[in-house]
């Protein structure tokens, strides 16, 4: 099988660090915070390079956008079994604003420059929960794509004959569906489980080649059409009132006008 | 909250102050300097004290060390933390985790080739303060397969024996131990009694001896044993389990290092053909090579549980709430977590230093036996100190530190005893060895 794999994988905020917000309010603290790889994206990639060891696949390609720190993100995916990667620049105001929109063009565009038979993402970000990205450059590729979403077994994606096959979990029990390839899809939490970079491939990602690219070479425009307004903490939490009898909640709550 | 709001004002303002003081001395032309002064000060943006990295040990890593060391840490945290209590509190040794490790090639991780990762000294320095993080159980058996067992057979075996065993080694297949210590000379490896006599008809060695506290012998499949042959020299040989006249003993009752199987190696009239000699080296050179191989992973190691107490006594203190206020308001607290704080960087600068010395071929054993020493001695100073701190709640396993506490009694002890290494270091430093009665 010659397919080639695209993931995309993005750079945030540790999932186990408290987030602080800016005193300014337009953003969260990202200085000296310490940053990963989106979870979601570790399954993505552990994904293809699990379809590459199935040798179902040939080459497995990750691609980040951002500034110049998200190379440690793909020099991870590189140590999980990735071949090569892409760096796609983007950084000061073109960063905070760059959106699932402005990732997909920049998906779309290559996947077709580096003829990709398969797009692999994370269902969402953590930092901005969107779950935007993988539906959109789909549809700007007019690819099929689809979520295997979580399956306690083995939730599979396999390739066969041309055809995606992507099992998964459904209310009554498990659909299995065959799509056309080329072909997005986006991993969901239980997918699979991420492998720990070993010692060996951590060094082989040395050598691996990261291309540096820049969204104009690409023929995207990276402006945003959204403008944050203002980012808050959620409201404190207020302490409750306890009541002795269903008669007085019944009371409160009219009193509230909730009922 | 004045006294607070006041103390406050007082850190803020000192550099202000100095800078008015200053000013004022000079006279009319001040204001001006001072202004100059305050707007660059406003420009370089404050650098915050990260009492997890006081000295930023993180930006002296390559992106590499970096990666092997978070990779290493999640293993850790995930699948070694939620095994330890258990495993320590019943005495169990899980074989498992080295075919774990194995899979990670964690194992020998300095060797090149053979199926080893060929990293740097720094990077096992790093991977060895991960295990130990969690139990120096765990890191002795690691350091003993890595240091103890493939580092003498990559160091002084042949290619054979090379190609023979360090894969297997490498992927866990197959546990090692090293044979060195005796019930009757501990300290003194040079007057071991475990004999080795060589015989021309069979072209085997007769071993005979007894070895004991060999971290792994109980379920190793080779025991790398050194023995004096008859011209008096030391040599190191590879027994195999399954040769006659050789068993390993469990030794019961030890309340160190729980984690990991200690026992005894011993040798009546074992067979071993020739062909498991270790042919390049011979002398106490042999042992000691791999025991300072061993030592600098302690070294690092060593302060990877001090961490732990330190970070674990900080959370306790900072949540337990006596007298109305958390115990982390306390002076005698806050005194001993800045006593930890600060051996513990400056422990980590130092064997940062010594890894890179390593890496460049420009140390000595006694660059180690410094910093084994004083990384054990500091990191059991700091689990006793954390374990006090916890109050009774210290002394119950759940809590992991009492655990810590026992388990640097050994370590301190193993791999050359604290007052060894000081005997070691002081013969350097004044030209006069001390180990022994006589000039």
């Amino acid at each position: 099988m010659s397919a080639r794999v695209l993931v995309g994988v993005k750079r945030v905020i540790d999932y186990a660090v408290k987030i602080r917000v800016k005193p300014d309010r337009t953003g969260v603290v990202t200085d000296g915070v310490k940053h990963s790889m989106n979870p979601f994206c570790e399954i993505a990639v552990e994904e293809a390079v699990k379809l590459k060891e199935k040798k179902l696949v040939k080459e497995v390609v990750a691609v980040s956008c951002g500034p110049q720190q998200v190379q440690e993100t793909i020099r991870t995916a590189l140590a999980m079994g990735a071949d090569r990667g892409i760096h796609v620049e983007v950084s000061g105001k073109d960063y905070e604003t760059l959106g699932p929109l402005q990732v997909s063009k920049i998906l779309a565009a290559l996947a077709k420059k580096e003829q990709a038979d398969l797009i692999i993402l994370g269902k969402q970000a953590i930092d901005d929960d969107c779950n935007q990205t993988g539906q959109m450059t789909a549809a700007l590729l007019d690819w099929p794509q689809r979520s295997p979403e979580d399956g306690t077994f083995a939730s599979e994606v396999n390739i066969e004959a041309d055809k995606l096959k992507v099992v998964r979990e459904i209310d009554g029990g498990l659909e299995t569906i065959k799509i056309n390839l080329p072909a997005v899809v986006t991993a969901d939490l239980r997918l699979n489980t991420p492998r720990y970079a070993t010692l060996p491939n951590i060094m082989k990602a040395k050598k691996k080649k990261i291309a540096n690219v820049k969204p104009a070479d690409l023929g995207v425009d990276v402006s945003s059409r959204l403008e944050v307004l203002k980012v808050d903490e959620p409201p404190q939490r207020q302490a409750g009132v306890k009541v002795e009898t269903v008669h007085d909640l019944v009371g409160k709550l009219k009193e509230a006008g909730r009922i | 909250m004045a006294l607070r709001r006041a103390l406050s004002r007082l850190l803020v303002n000192s550099q202000r102050c100095s800078l008015i003081s200053v000013s004022r001395a000079q006279g009319t032309s001040a204001p001006a300097a001072y202004e100059e002064q305050a707007k660059k000060a406003a420009k370089t943006p404050k650098v915050q004290f990260n009492w997890r990295d006081a000295l930023d040990l993180e930006g002296l890593l390559t992106e590499e060390e970096i990666m092997i060391r978070d990779s290493f840490r999640t293993y850790c945290q995930e699948k070694l933390m939620p095994r330890i209590l258990m495993a320590n509190r019943n005495e169990h040794f899980h074989r498992e985790i080295l075919n774990e490790m194995g899979e990670l090639g964690v194992l020998g991780p300095t060797i090149q080739g053979y199926g080893c990762a060929g990293t740097s000294y720094v990077a096992y320095g790093l991977i060895a303060r991960e295990v130990e993080r969690v139990d120096s159980g765990y890191r002795s058996v690691m350091s003993v397969q890595s240091s103890l067992v493939m580092h003498p057979i990559n160091a002084y075996g042949t290619e054979a024996q090379k190609q023979k065993y360090l894969p297997k080694l490498a992927r866990g297949e197959i546990l090692g131990c090293f044979g060195l210590t005796e019930p009757n000379h501990g300290s003194d490896p040079g007057g071991m009694e475990t004999k080795a006599k060589y015989n021309p008809s069979s072209r085997t060695y007769t071993i005979s001896g007894a070895k004991t506290w060999i971290t792994n012998s109980p379920y190793a499949d080779i025991c790398v044993v050194w023995a004096k042959c008859e011209d008096g020299r030391v040599r190191g040989f590879v027994l195999e389990r399954g040769m006659n006249g050789l068993s390993t003993p469990k030794i019961e009752g030890k309340f160190s290092l729980r984690a990991s199987a200690t026992g005894m190696i011993l040798m009546d009239e074992v067979e071993v053909p020739e062909e498991n000699l270790l042919p390049h080296v011979s002398g106490l050179a042999g042992p000691f090579g791999c025991l300072n191989n061993a030592r600098y992973g302690i070294a690092w190691g060593a302060l990877g549980a001090a961490e732990f107490c330190f970070h674990a006594a900080r959370q306790y203190t900072l949540d337990r709430i006596q007298f109305g206020v958390p115990l982390a308001r306390n002076q005698l607290i806050q005194k001993k977590m800045a006593d930890m704080l600060t051996e513990i960087t400056i422990g980590l600068q130092s064997c940062l230093q010594l890894g890179r010395l390593i890496d460049q071929k420009k140390y000595n054993p006694e660059m180690i036996s410094m910093l084994k020493r004083n990384s054990c001695g500091k990191a059991l100073d700091i689990a006793r100190q954390a374990r006090d701190m916890l109050g009774g709640n210290g002394i119950a396993d759940e809590y992991h530190i009492i655990r810590h506490v026992l388990n640097l009694e050994a370590v301190n002890t193993y791999e050359g005893t604290h007052d060894i290494h000081a005997l070691i270091l002081g013969r350097a430093i004044t030209g006069l060895q001390s180990f022994t009665v006589g000039k």
